[in-house]
């Protein structure tokens, strides 16, 4: 049954990723579909944690920015191919992660929402003042990582916009297949477990601490990845990207789609970077609209939307 | 001689109308109009909304309409940049204007260069036109030209040593730094360099700071939005009776509201002809340009006029300009190539004349230094 | 010395408007659980209202008045329209909730009202008060003054009174409550109409000096969260103490150490104080009901 779960999801999300392109009508829709990819990626990282482990965070862009800001440096600073810089990043991130997770993962609910918050904003800070080092609050140039060039020298022309969907998706898609197995796995089941009840988890036998801190560690990774894809494919990064909206648009994908699986997190993120981009015509109401969504969905949706519709189908087949 | 000019534009735009041929000409753009932005972009928004429909209603550019697609990008460069590739790809425009901020700028500019659009930022880096990009024009002020007619003032009254208290924004900073780089070219020393959040409260422990430091004769605020009126309200508070400078980012009459005329008085800032319209002489080269936006744009939304509408009123203006010489105004590449040989065109912000290695072409003289003079702004003589 | 007592000045004028939006979240996590991330938009309408209402040519007193009265009346329709029917929700989504509600709030009065800055005079004129060598304006004590005086009805109100006693019982156990005869619907009502009264009376309070537009509310509220939970959240003590103390932290820092770091400072010593106190300075001790 789980496992059938796992293909199910992949399987539909592979499909999207490959069928999608046969109706796209210009090359726009590919810069939004790897935009949604993107973000259903820190997305995916954010329902390990809140979703696998009931832990929230209200700074995870703090480690986007870290991968963001990776990709721009390391090439400049250390020489480094902007891939490895994205490696880079991701282990900078994951052992920040580590170390401000043990103190930080001890707090609960809404004290564990401004530890993180506190996080989030320090590390943004620190990008928009280093002005020497990032180029402070205008941002950066990020180099081309020449993946592109690359394939042309293969034979295979694509343009920016079909490069960065393809790889955006491919990257979606190992980042999905990670997080569906470790949703099976016993780390898995032991977060799981604690996020019914830390007490309870912790008489059977579960290390809660442990636990809590790696779903922490792994969902920054995640985020410090899907960083490092944006700052690659803009070409160009400011420290927005660490921001304090950016830590609460991430978290409103996720819930607003479905925290506890992993599909339900991409269409939370495919809503979410679509939203203004279909309500252009009405930009004067996008804000209003975008508010109006999220408030209903909650309302009528509290598990999210597609746990929700899923649901409704379920019971209407029956 | 009002009478004849309204004849012929309606006229026109009979014909317009009537022409058989419905073509126009599409033109984008991607502004912050709301966000941490929205000072630049809103009156920016508005602007080109308001100037498109005039011409529009004047009969187009040889009878085709400008079709104007216009996104809000909240000041997001993520957001500018699927703008900029929704505008180009999608609704297949010729040129663009826009990037309210440096960060938009730059997000739109790559695709702009790689896809051979057109393209003026409204935004102040220097690094957005040096190196000179192709398809790549401004039309603000660079910060460093903002910064060498306030250090060229100080200089006139024997100011050496200069405070600066800086917003963290992205205005802020900018100039900031600029202004630390051209300082000693002036003989101006920066001998206090202090700065506040963009919703900060009160700033009085660090000009605090800046008072306690030895010999300090003027304070400099780069910043725009509320920061610098509660600079100056906390300037006042103080005491601290030296000149105090701020940047065109406040150059508007709702700073002077906003930070109490009392304490404003005496405040000086490099600013745009847009500010003094009403006093302008007629002979002034640039009064028929600033007083009739200024008089539309008051008309239309029944608010005063600022220099970051100024400066999206100069980019429409430019661009109308290029279409009208260019071989073909649905061209981008023609389009492209009458912006570069704009000469003398006069905007609110200043004269433009653009060449192969400038596509910002303004000069220190656009600027005038402006004083707060009983709750007013007036040119420093 | 003349300089301390300067950042100090300071740091209370500040630490009072971060008192008086962290004072607005206690009541309704006390009623409910729920931090209200559209506090902050609550402050803003407070302000806005006012400016607006003044302009138009109502006394400034009048204008004020009614600005609280139309944001109680909202923060009423936000209970009734989005938090009631979504009873029972997962406490992640009441966040979201409230943040879409926030949103909505700031989109409305862009469209309503504008995009512009607006202020209206200090209550009591503009000419600072001086003290040894310090200057601090006459609405800075008015500002303070409020925040005092709001935390003394609210102390008064949950220590004193049956209906604050009725609200910490409704937080506490709803079912119980209700079991007591606690009407627990208008418990609700109560605590988001008088939350957003206060975060209105706020907004009155502080635009002279911090100045309104439509997107104030985003920071008042993170740093009014902050305030909170340093103090602790849900005690009227801790939001006074959190916002005064947050307030002073980053006024001392940006006079004595670097202005560019204040607020990093600011979150250093959040982040200290709930390592060694996980609920804030003054919070309850809670165990976890398995």
């Amino acid at each position: 049954m789980a496992g059938r779960r796992k293909w199910i999801s992949l399987a539909v999300l592979s499909a999207l990723i490959v069928l999608l392109p046969l109706v796209f009508p210009s090359g726009y829709y590919y810069r939004v579909g790897a935009l949604v990819f993107v973000n259903a990626l820190s997305v995916v990282g954010l329902v390990i944690l809140i979703g696998y482990a009931g832990q929230i965070s209200l700074g995870h862009a703090g480690f986007a920015g870290i991968g963001a800001y990776a990709c721009a440096l390391a090439p400049e600073h250390l020489g480094l191919h902007p891939l490895l810089a994205l490696v880079l990043g991701a282990a900078i991130s994951a052992a920040m992660a580590a170390l401000i997770g043990r103190p930080i993962l001890r707090l609960k609910g809404y004290y564990l929402a401004v530890a993180t918050l506190g996080f989030g904003i320090l590390v943004s800070m620190v990008l928009t003042n280093e002005r020497a080092l990032t180029g402070g609050p205008d941002g950066m140039v990020v180099s081309d990582p020449g993946l592109r060039s690359l394939l042309r020298d293969m034979g295979w022309r694509v343009s920016g916009g079909e490069f960065w969907y393809g790889a955006s998706g491919f990257v979606l898609l190992v980042g999905a297949w990670l997080a569906l197995n470790l949703y099976d796995s016993p780390t898995g089941r032991a977060m799981r477990a604690l996020h019914g009840s830390e007490v309870a988890a912790a008489t059977v036998g579960i290390d809660v601490p442990r636990q809590k801190l790696r779903a922490f560690v792994i969902s920054a990774v995640y985020a410090s990845v899907a960083g490092s894809l944006l700052a690659l494919q803009n070409g160009y990064i400011t420290p927005d990207v660490a921001g304090f909206m950016h830590s609460v648009e991430m978290v409103t994908m996720a819930v607003l789609g479905g925290v506890g699986s992993v599909l339900g997190a991409t269409f939370g993120a495919a809503i979410l970077t679509l939203l203004p981009q279909v309500l252009t015509v009405f930009a004067e109401y996008e804000q209003l609209v975008l508010g109006l969504v999220m408030v209903l969905v909650m309302i009528f949706m509290p598990q999210g939307l597609l746990p929700s519709i899923a649901q409704r189908l379920k019971g209407r087949n029956k | 001689m009002l009478k004849t000019t309204t004849a012929i534009v309606t006229l026109a735009a009979l014909a317009g109308l009537t022409g058989a041929a419905q073509a126009e000409i599409r033109l984008g753009a991607s502004l912050s109009a709301t966000g941490g932005a929205a000072f630049l972009g809103d009156p920016e928004a508005k602007t080109i909304e308001m100037l498109v429909e005039q011409m529009n209603e004047a009969g187009g550019i040889d009878g085709e309409e400008i079709a104007l697609t216009l996104y809000d990008d909240g000041g997001d460069p993520n957001k500018a940049r699927t703008f900029a590739t929704r505008l180009v790809e999608d609704d297949e425009v010729v040129a663009i204007i826009g990037g309210s901020t440096t960060g938009t700028t730059m997000s739109i500019l790559s695709v702009a260069e790689s896809e051979g659009i057109p393209f003026i930022s409204l935004a102040g880096a220097i690094s957005i036109i040096d190196p000179v990009r192709d398809y790549v024009f401004k039309t603000p002020h660079t910060d460093r030209m903002a910064c060498e007619k306030i250090f060229t003032d100080m200089q006139a009254q024997g100011i050496t040593k200069v405070g600066m208290i800086s917003g963290t924004d992205g205005f802020g900073a900018s100039m900031q730094a600029q202004c630390k780089e051209v300082a000693g070219d002036y003989g101006v020393e920066i001998v206090a360099d202090e700065t506040y959040g963009p919703q900060d409260a009160d700033m009085t422990p660090q000009l605090t700071r800046i008072r306690n430091t030895d010999g300090v004769q003027a304070v400099l605020n780069p910043g725009f939005g509320q920061g610098p009126a509660i600079v100056t309200r906390n300037v006042a508070q103080l005491g601290f009776d030296v000149p105090l400078y701020q940047s065109h980012g406040v150059a508007s009459n709702a700073f002077i509201e906003l930070a109490g005329a009392d304490a404003a008085e005496g405040v000086r800032l490099p600013g745009t002809a847009l500010l003094i319209a009403d006093s302008l002489s007629e002979d002034d080269p640039q009064y028929d340009v600033v007083t009739s936006y200024t008089t539309a744009y008051r008309d239309a939304y029944g608010q005063e006029t600022s220099t970051f509408g100024g400066y999206a009123h100069d980019a429409f203006a430019l661009m109308v300009d290029a279409m009208k010489r260019s071989s073909d105004p649905e061209d981008p590449q023609a389009i492209r190539d009458a912006l570069e040989e704009t000469n003398g065109l006069v905007g609110t912000t200043g004269t433009y004349s653009f060449s192969p290695e400038d596509h910002l072409g303004l000069d220190l003289s656009a600027f005038r230094m402006l004083e707060v003079k009983d709750g007013g702004w007036q040119p420093v003589e | 010395m003349d300089a301390l007592l300067q950042f100090l000045f300071s740091g209370l004028t500040v630490g009072a408007v971060y008192a008086l939006v962290a004072l607005g979240f206690t009541l309704i996590y006390n009623a409910s659980d729920v931090v209200n991330f559209a506090q902050g938009e609550f402050v803003m309408l407070g302000g806005m209202i006012t400016v607006f209402a003044y302009q138009a040519g109502v006394p400034l007193l009048l204008a004020a008045t009614l600005a609280i009265l139309i944001t109680a009346a909202l923060g009423v329709a936000l209970n009734k329209l989005a938090i009631e029917p979504a009873r029972g929700a997962p406490v992640v989504s009441l966040i979201i909730i409230t943040i879409g509600a926030s949103i909505l709030i700031r989109g409305a009065t862009q469209l309503i009202f504008d995009k512009q800055l607006h202020r209206f005079p200090a209550f009591s004129g503009d000419d600072p008060i001086r003290v040894m060598g310090a200057t601090i304006l006459p609405q800075s004590l008015w500002v303070l003054g409020g925040a005092l005086a709001v935390f003394a009805v609210l102390w008064v109100f949950f220590s004193r009174t049956l209906t604050g006693k009725a609200v910490l019982a409704t937080a506490n156990n709803r079912v119980a409550a209700q079991l007591v005869g606690i009407n627990t619907g208008w418990i609700m009502t109560l605590s988001f109409g008088l939350s957003a009264a206060i975060g209105a009376f706020a907004g009155v309070l502080v635009t002279p000096i911090t100045l309104v537009s439509y997107d104030v509310g985003v920071t008042l509220a993170l740093k009014g969260f902050a305030a909170a939970m340093l103090g602790g959240m849900g005690t009227p003590k801790g939001a006074l103490v959190g916002g005064l103390l947050l307030g002073c932290l980053e006024a001392l820092t940006a006079g004595y150490l670097s202005s560019q770091y204040k607020e990093a400072v600011a979150f250093i010593v959040i982040l200290g104080t709930l390592f060694v106190m996980p609920q804030g300075l003054f919070g309850a001790k809670t165990t976890e009901r398995v």
